[in-house]
């Protein structure tokens, strides 16, 4: 099993989406054409079947829909930080764009409860990848 | 047309073990001659394969071993638990429209070893669509399974008590049945709600059995299966199904995430079936995961949606039930083959040669994996 946290491959249609995440931005791809917003990113809109796109940022405000506390066995990177609390939240611009990434605890899992009201942050795993997380507001 | 020109004729299996010294293709080899031998039927009569993509051993393997004629159809489904009754629909549809006389489907596999866990080959750089699941920690399909059933339960005011009804109906048909890992195993509540959780909400006892064994069917047209020594299930529906937006395993991006493909299978099947929901007498509904009954049995439309866990609760499962439920203990408690045990004791209730009996059951649906694209099948006596 890998030791390191298993990272995000790069492709040319979510290139654009890291590198602001690198930055501290959550942007979303949306159809060049039609403007459709879709998560995750892709090459073709599924609306209008446009392969251009662009992209937006939004606050990263969400609601958290739900979350999961994962226990060992799991991978070495992630047995050693359970427990952890993963949560899919739902972006407060968007109805039905969700999004996975950790939520943080602040050592207090229990005050974790579907429907608190998050913002984002993002953790440095490397100079290409940053991974959006959500703290309570 | 498919309905009711096929029928499943012979079941075979290995011994189902956590440990068996033996390889994948020397087990699938075992378990079909078990088959074709419960059928009456010579392997040279075989014209038709079968499996998985996730399958390991060859078409032309098992044919060379087993010792079949020549060969005019094979195919493979795809997504591990969505397969079984997609691998069994589509060699129906060959011998339907008459490219095959006798196939065989089977599933050999040697899990329970830890290191066969398929989460724990992930790389260090991951190009799929778990690039946007699996760094976040979200790793394993149980971790992926309890992401709804927390959200289910949230919405629909369910306890975790509620949820051990699943894992708690479904043992105490493996205690019944000689075949099952989990015979001599006894389940109540209060082993449930102290067990150790592996993704919480979800528990030990909501994770499927992993284990070593295999086992095949046989399926012919229903001229053959009419001379055949045992009482033919025949294949009377089929549909696969897939839905807007599917995500494998992780089908969070939709509509509504607790929509999962099973609505589309289900009602593709229905509407090609004579019956309805109400008139099916037993149910092998895939169960990877204790959720996926519940919301299986929504989805096949046997209940409302957020009605599932408080039915089952009061006792809509179980042997005097309205709809038993995985009667040899399913994928939780008899063994784990991606869900073709639920296969073989489906034909066994049309038989009625099940452990746990339905009285004169007709009617039998096989589902496959919730969380995948998926199939069923709708199996019926004469
Ligand atoms: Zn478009």
């Amino acid at each position: 099993m890998i030791e390191t946290i298993p990272i995000p491959g790069i492709e040319d249609f979510d290139k654009v989406y890291w590198e602001n995440c690198s930055k501290n931005k959550l942007t979303i791809q949306h159809c060049g054409d039609c403007n459709e917003a879709r998560f995750p990113p892709r090459h073709m809109c599924p609306i209008c079947q446009s392969i251009s796109h662009d992209w937006k940022e939004v606050s990263g405000d969400a609601v958290l829909w739900s979350f999961v506390i994962p226990r060992p066995p799991l991978l070495p990177v992630f047995d050693k930080q359970s427990p952890y609390v993963v949560g899919l939240v739902e972006l407060v611009e968007y109805e039905n764009i969700r999004i996975i990434g950790q939520i943080q605890t602040n050592s207090n899992i229990d005050s974790i409860k579907i429907g608190d009201t998050l913002t984002i942050d993002f953790k440095k795993i490397n100079n290409e990848i940053s991974l959006p997380y959500w703290v309570k507001k | 047309m498919l309905k009711d020109k096929t029928a499943i004729v012979g079941i075979g299996q290995t011994e189902f073990s956590k440990s068996i010294d033996s390889t994948e293709l020397n087990l699938a080899c075992k378990a079909i001659k078990n088959a074709l031998g419960d059928a009456g039927i010579s392997p040279d009569q075989v014209d038709a394969l079968g499996s998985f993509t996730y399958e390991e051993t060859p078409e032309f393997e098992i044919a060379r071993n087993l010792g079949f004629g020549n060969l005019t159809y094979w195919s493979q489904a795809p997504y591990g638990g969505g397969a079984s009754c997609a691998a069994i629909g589509q060699v129906a549809m060959a011998i339907a429209s008459g490219i095959a006389n006798v196939g065989v489907v089977w599933r050999s596999r040697k899990r329970g070893d830890p290191s066969s866990r398929m989460w724990s080959h992930t790389d260090e750089k991951i190009f799929d669509h778990w690039k946007w699941s699996r760094p976040s920690g979200l790793v394993r399909p149980v971790d992926e399974s309890s992401m709804l059933i927390r959200r289910y339960m949230h919405q629909y005011d369910y306890s975790r008590e509620s949820l051990g009804a699943v894992a708690i109906s479904l043992r105490k048909y493996a205690n019944a049945n000689h075949e099952a890992l989990m015979q001599h195993k006894f389940l109540n509540l209060e082993d449930y709600m102290e067990a150790r959780m592996i993704s919480d909400p979800l528990c030990l006892f909501d994770n499927c059995l992993e284990s070593d064994g295999a086992i095949a069917i046989v399926i012919t047209n229903l001229d053959i299966a009419k001379k055949l020594q045992n009482k033919p299930a025949i294949i009377h529906a089929y549909s696969q199904g897939m839905n807007k937006e599917h995500q494998l395993m992780t089908h969070y991006h939709g509509g509504d995430p607790l929509e999962s493909s099973s609505y589309v299978t289900a009602s593709n099947l229905w509407n090609l079936s004579d019956y309805s929901p109400k008139e099916i007498d037993v149910a092998q509904i895939y169960d990877a995961f204790s959720p996926m009954i519940p919301f299986s049995l929504e989805a096949y439309n046997f209940c409302s949606k957020g009605e599932a866990l408080k039915l089952i609760n009061d006792g809509l499962i179980n042997i005097d039930g309205e709809l038993p439920v995985n009667t040899s203990g399913g994928s939780l408690s008899e063994v784990y083959l991606h869900g073709m045990n639920l296969v073989t004791e489906a034909v066994r209730q049309i038989r009625g040669s099940a452990t746990s009996q339905v009285n004169n059951a007709k009617l039998a649906l096989i589902t496959t994996c919730d969380a995948t694209p998926n199939a069923a099948i709708l199996l019926k006596g004469e």
